[in-house]
C-alpha cells in the first residue's frame, strides 16, 4: 500500500513524462505480482463500484479530524478535493501498515461494501490511523471511487511493454477488459498481461484497441490530393465495436465498457453477422432517416430498464465505418480502402435496419468538401472524418499507422456575461474557475440576464487568476462554493450543439460549451441576447 | 478606547502617535519586518528591531531609521513600546504596546518553527493580541523543517546524479537564506555548486553584516556549463519562465512555500517538486501562539480572517477582525503568481535592480516553468 501510495504521489506530482515512466517502471519491477495486478487495474482506469457511500466517508472523516463541520467544509473549499482534505487535516498516524496493495484491497477495502455505516466507520478510523498522508489520500480515493492520476492508458501500456519486453500493441489488446467493473485483479491476471507468448487473434469477445482520430489543425490542403482520402461525416454519437465471435455478439464502447445490454437492437443485428467479424462504428439514434441529436442517445444511456417505448422512441443504429476482423482474420494492417470495401459487403449481407454504412462523401476537391462541410449543422454532424485510403488501423492515438483526422466545423458562439462563479477542483482548487454565463432576455417585457450555460475551460491560467480576483471583488452573494457577481465580464462562448430544453430556464441547452476568449473590449450591455441563440436553434433545425 | 485601530494609512496607535507597517507614507512607522507589504518607503521616520537594520536598508535604501534591541522598552508619547522576536525572518518583531497597565501585542508575521537565520518566536503575555492568519486552516500542518531541508538536499543529489541542474524557486528574502543556512547545517553542500539569482545576493550580504552565517553562493556567470549540471540554483519566483533559466538546459524545478501543501497549488505552479516550507505559523502554530499570549481578546488580520475569528469565538475567546492592506491575505497569496506574495515582496528595489542588472531578465510573472 505504501509503495503504491508513493507511486501515486510521484505520478501525481510530476509534470515530466520521463519521470512518470521511470516511477512506473521502478514500481513494476519491485512490486509483487498480486499488488502490481491491482496497481495496473487502477492506473489503467479500473474502478470498483463505489464501496462506501460518500456520506459515510464524510462522517468518518469529520469525526476522525475532530473539527467542527463548518471548519472541515472551509478546508474542503480551500483544497477542492475530499480525499486530500481528509489526508491533510487528520493528526499524524499512530502506527504504519506494512500490508501490500492486494492485501489492502481484498482483506480490508472490498469487504467494506454493504456493511453497516457504524461498522464501516469503526474499521475505517483504524485503517486511517495506519497510513501517512499519501496513504490516506490513496485509500480515500479508492473508497470514494475518485482515483484519477495523470497517466494515460497508453503510458501504462508502454510501461508494461518495457518491463515485460512484450510488444506494446499486444499489451494494449491484453489490457482490454482488464479494467472491467467486476474484475478482480490477481497475480495470474497480471502475469498474463506480461507473458511472453503470442496467442493469435484477440481472444474471446474482446474488441481491438480503438484507433482514435486527431483534430486537423493544419489547412486541409496540406493533406494532398483529396482523392486519396476517404471522407465521412463526423457523427456525434458513441464510438463502438460490434464483436461477433463464437456465436455471440458483444458491443463495446470506446471506454472499453461492454454495452451490449444497452442496445438490444444492435445485438439483434449482430446475430446476422458471420462469426469472426469485428465492426467499428458510431452508435446514433436514427429517426425518420435522420440522425437525432446526441441528447436522444442520452435518454438511453443512463437507463437500467429500456422500455419498449424508449426503444421505439429512440431507436439505435450502428453507423459502420470500419471492418477490423473478417473470418477470424485481423484486418487492421490492410489498407483503409480494402477494409471499407469488405465492410460494405458485410453490411449489405447482414441486411439489418440497425446496421448501416456510414456513407462515403465523394467530392472532387477539398474546396468542394469545404463548401459541403459548412452545411454540417443542418446534417446534425460536427464536420468530416478524413481517412487516408492506405491507412492501417492503429492503436490509440498513434500516428505511425497513418492518421485519421477530425475536420470539425467551428463551434457556434455568442458573447455572454459571467453571472456566477464557483471554485474549481484539482489544479484549479481555490480559484473561481467554473462559471455560469447569461445572455440578455426580454421575453417577459423586462430586459434581464438569463443564465444558459456553464463553462470552465478555455482561459489561460493568467486570465483565470484575473477573473478570480474580479469575482472576489464583485461578489454579491455567496451560496456555499458559488458566488453571484455584479455582471461586468463578457466572454465569447463557443459550443458544439444547441437544443430546446424545457428543463433550463433559458429554454435552451448547449453542448460542450467552452470559453473562446475574454471580450475585454465589450461592455456587459453589448453582450448577445437570447434571440441570437434562438436563431442558431432554428439554423440547426434540430429539436429534441 | 482601543490602543490600536485601523486608519486609512494603516494600523494606528493614537496614544503613541505611530503607525505599525503603514501602507501609506506617515510620520512615524514601526516596522515589524522588511517584506515589501509591511515595510514601504516614504515615511519620515522608521523604528525597527536592531537586527532588521541591514535588511531594511537593503530594501528601502536611505531611510531615517531608529532601531531597538529585542525587549528594550521605549517611551513613545503615552505608551511604552518594545519589540520581541517573531521568528518570521531576520529582524522580524512583534510590537508590544503598554498603556496604563493594558498590554497589546501586534504580531506582524510569525512562525514557531526552527529557523537558523533569525531569533525564535517569543510568546508575549498580553490583553489583546493582533495576529496574522495567513495559514489559518487545519490543512496547514508543517513537517519538521529539517526534514524538508533534507528532502531538498536529496532532490538536489538525485538531479545532480542525472546530470541536471536543480532550480529551486523561493522568496529572495527570508526563505532563500533559511534554505542556505539549513543546507549548510545538514552538510548537503558538497553535491555541486550553489548558484544564486542576482536578487538574493544583496540580502545575503545584509544577513552576513547582521552576523548570520551563510554559505557562499556563486553568480551563474562564474560557473562553467558542465558544473551547472550539478548545481543547486536558488531564484525568486519571478524568475520562473524567464530567459534567465535557459542557460541551465535540462533542469528540474521546485518551489519552496507553505502553499505547496495543497496539490492544486503545486500543480498550478507547474514545477516538478513542491517543498512545504513556510515562514508563517501553521494551524497548530497559530493556535499555540494565541494560547501562549493569554490574551482574552484576539484581533485577526491578513489571511484566513473570518475562519480564525469564528474558530476562536467558538472556543470562548473574544475575537474580531481588522481589515488590513497587507498583500498576503490568504486568498490573494493562494494565487500562484509570485507578485502577490509578501515573501516575493511587491516592491523590492534591490531585487528589481539585481534582476535587470545580473540576469537581463524582465520580472516576468511566475506562470509555469519552461522545463
Amino acid at each position: 500500500m505504501e509503495a503504491f501510495a508513493r507511486l501515486y504521489a510521484e505520478l501525481d506530482a510530476s509534470t515530466s513524462m520521463h519521470a512518470k515512466v521511470a516511477a512506473l517502471d521502478a514500481y513494476l519491477r519491485a512490486a509483487e505480482a498480486a499488488d502490481a495486478a491491482w496497481a495496473i487495474y487502477f492506473l489503467a482506469g479500473g474502478r470498483p463500484r463505489q464501496l462506501v457511500p460518500a456520506r459515510v466517508l464524510r462522517d468518518v472523516a469529520v469525526t476522525a479530524a475532530g473539527l467542527p463541520q463548518w471548519l472541515f467544509d472551509e478546508c474542503y473549499d480551500a483544497v477542492g478535493d475530499f480525499a486530500e482534505t481528509v489526508a491533510l487535516v487528520l493528526p499524524p498516524p499512530l502506527r504504519m501498515s506494512s500490508a501490500g496493495l492486494a492485501d489492502w484491497m481484498i482483506g480490508r477495502v472490498l469487504p467494506l461494501r454493504g456493511l453497516a455505516p457504524e461498522t464501516i466507520g469503526e474499521r475505517l478510523r483504524g485503517y486511517l490511523d495506519e497510513l501517512d498522508a499519501s496513504g490516506r489520500f490513496l485509500l480515500l480515493k479508492l473508497l470514494g471511487g475518485g482515483f484519477r492520476v495523470g497517466v494515460s492508458r497508453l503510458l501504462v501500456t508502454r510501461a508494461l511493454a518495457a518491463v515485460s519486453g512484450v510488444d506494446a500493441k499486444l499489451v494494449a489488446e491484453r489490457l482490454i477488459g482488464y479494467t472491467g467493473v467486476d474484475r478482480r485483479p490477481d497475480a495470474a491476471g497480471f502475469r498474463a498481461l506480461i507473458a511472453p507468448q503470442h496467442t493469435g487473434p484477440a481472444t474471446a469477445a474482446h474488441p481491438y484497441p480503438f484507433f482514435l482520430a486527431h483534430p486537423l489543425s493544419a489547412p486541409v490542403a496540406t493533406l494532398g490530393d483529396a482523392r486519396n482520402w476517404l471522407v465521412e461525416w463526423k457523427w456525434d454519437g458513441i464510438r463502438a465495436q460490434l464483436v461477433r465471435r463464437g456465436g455471440s455478439t458483444c458491443i463495446w464502447s470506446r471506454g472499453e465498457e461492454l454495452v451490449t445490454d444497452r442496445f438490444p437492437e444492435l445485438a439483434a443485428a449482430g446475430a446476422g453477422v458471420a462469426d469472426g467479424t469485428v465492426i467499428d462504428g458510431e452508435i446514433v439514434v436514427m429517426k425518420d432517416g435522420h440522425v437525432a441529436p446526441f441528447a436522444a442517445l442520452q435518454t438511453r444511456i443512463g437507463r437500467k430498464l429500456l422500455s419498449p417505448r424508449i426503444l421505439a422512441g429512440a431507436p439505435a443504429v450502428l453507423l459502420a465505418y470500419d471492418l477490423l476482423e473478417e473470418n477470424g482474420q485481423d484486418l487492421r494492417t490492410h489498407p483503409q480502402h480494402e477494409r471499407r470495401a469488405r465492410l460494405a459487403r458485410v453490411v449489405a449481407a447482414t441486411n439489418a435496419p440497425s446496421l448501416q454504412l456510414s456513407p462515403l462523401i465523394e467530392r472532387p476537391s477539398w474546396d468542394a468538401y469545404a463548401t459541403l462541410r459548412d452545411e454540417s449543422r443542418a446534417h446534425g454532424v460536427e464536420g468530416f472524418m478524413l481517412k487516408h485510403r492506405d491507412a492501417r488501423y492503429g492503436v490509440g492515438r498513434t500516428k505511425d499507422a497513418g492518421a485519421w483526422w477530425k475536420w470539425k466545423i467551428d463551434p457556434m458562439s455568442v458573447d455572454a456575461v459571467l453571472v456566477y462563479a464557483q471554485r474549481g477542483h484539482g489544479r484549479r482548487a481555490s480559484l473561481y474557475s467554473d462559471y455560469t454565463f447569461a445572455v440578455w432576455d426580454s421575453r417577459d417585457g423586462e430586459r434581464r440576464l438569463t443564465p444558459f450555460a456553464k463553462a470552465y475551460s478555455g482561459l489561460t491560467d493568467a486570465e483565470m487568476r484575473r477573473v478570480d480576483a474580479i469575482v472576489r471583488k464583485t461578489t454579491v452573494e455567496k451560496f456555499g462554493p458559488v458566488r453571484s457577481v455584479t455582471p461586468t465580464l463578457v466572454f465569447e462562448l463557443g459550443f458544439e450543439g444547441i437544443q430546446r430544453s424545457p428543463r433550463h430556464k433559458s429554454g435552451i441547452a448547449v453542448r460542450f460549451p467552452r470559453i473562446l476568449r475574454w471580450r475585454v473590449d465589450k461592455d456587459v450591455s453589448e453582450a448577445d441576447s437570447i434571440d441570437v441563440l434562438q436563431a442558431l436553434l432554428g439554423h440547426q433545425g434540430a429539436s429534441a | 478606547m482601543d490602543l490600536v485601530a485601523v486608519r486609512p494609512e494603516g494600523l494606528y496607535c493614537a496614544a503613541g502617535e505611530f503607525f505599525i507597517d503603514p501602507w501609506r507614507p506617515v510620520d512615524r512607522a514601526v516596522i515589524t519586518h522588511a517584506h515589501g507589504d509591511h515595510a514601504r518607503s516614504g515615511c519620515a521616520r522608521y523604528l525597527a528591531a536592531q537586527s532588521a537594520e541591514h535588511v531594511l536598508r537593503t530594501r528601502l535604501g536611505d531611510i531615517a531609521l531608529d532601531t531597538l534591541a529585542y525587549g528594550a522598552p521605549l517611551r513613545l508619547r503615552d505608551v511604552t513600546v518594545s519589540l520581541h522576536p517573531a521568528g518570521h525572518v531576520l529582524g522580524s518583531a512583534q510590537v508590544r504596546i503598554e498603556h496604563r497597565g493594558e498590554v497589546w501585542v501586534v504580531s506582524g508575521d510569525y512562525k514557531l518553527d526552527d529557523d537558523p537565520t533569525c531569533d525564535p518566536f517569543e510568546p508575549v503575555r498580553c490583553d489583546t493580541f493582533v495576529s496574522e492568519s495567513t495559514f489559518g486552516l487545519p490543512i496547514y500542518r508543517w513537517r519538521d523543517p529539517r526534514a524538508v531541508i533534507d528532502d531538498i538536499g536529496a532532490w538536489w543529489r538525485s538531479n545532480a546524479d542525472a546530470g541536471r541542474a536543480s532550480v529551486l524557486f523561493c522568496y529572495a528574502f527570508g526563505k532563500a537564506q533559511r534554505i542556505l543556512a539549513g543546507l549548510a547545517q545538514s552538510c548537503a553542500l558538497d553535491t555541486g555548486p550553489l548558484v544564486l539569482h542576482g536578487a538574493i545576493e544583496p540580502l545575503n550580504r545584509a544577513y552576513r553584516a547582521t552576523g548570520v552565517m551563510l554559505p557562499p553562493g556563486r553568480r551563474v556567470t562564474d560557473v562553467d556549463a558542465t558544473s551547472l549540471r550539478h548545481a543547486l540554483v536558488l531564484a525568486p519566483p519571478s524568475a520562473a519562465a524567464s530567459p534567465w533559466l535557459r542557460r541551465f538546459g535540462d533542469l528540474r524545478d521546485g518551489f519552496a512555500s507553505g502553499w505547496m501543501q495543497v496539490r492544486g497549488a503545486r500543480r498550478r505552479r507547474g514545477v516538478d517538486r513542491g517543498f512545504v516550507l513556510s515562514d508563517h505559523a501553521d494551524w497548530p502554530g497559530l493556535n499555540a501562539a494565541i494560547d501562549a499570549t493569554g490574551a482574552s481578546r484576539i484581533i485577526v488580520t491578513h489571511g484566513q480572517v473570518p475562519i480564525i475569528v469564528r474558530w476562536l469565538n467558538e472556543r470562548g475567546l473574544r475575537a474580531q477582525a481588522f481589515e488590513t492592506e497587507f498583500d498576503d491575505s490568504g486568498e490573494n497569496e493562494a494565487l500562484p503568481a509570485g507578485a502577490a506574495d509578501d515573501e516575493a515582496a511587491t516592491a523590492p528595489s534591490a531585487e528589481r535592480l539585481a534582476a535587470t542588472d545580473v540576469a537581463h531578465s524582465p520580472a516576468i510573472d511566475a506562470g509555469s516553468s519552461s522545463s
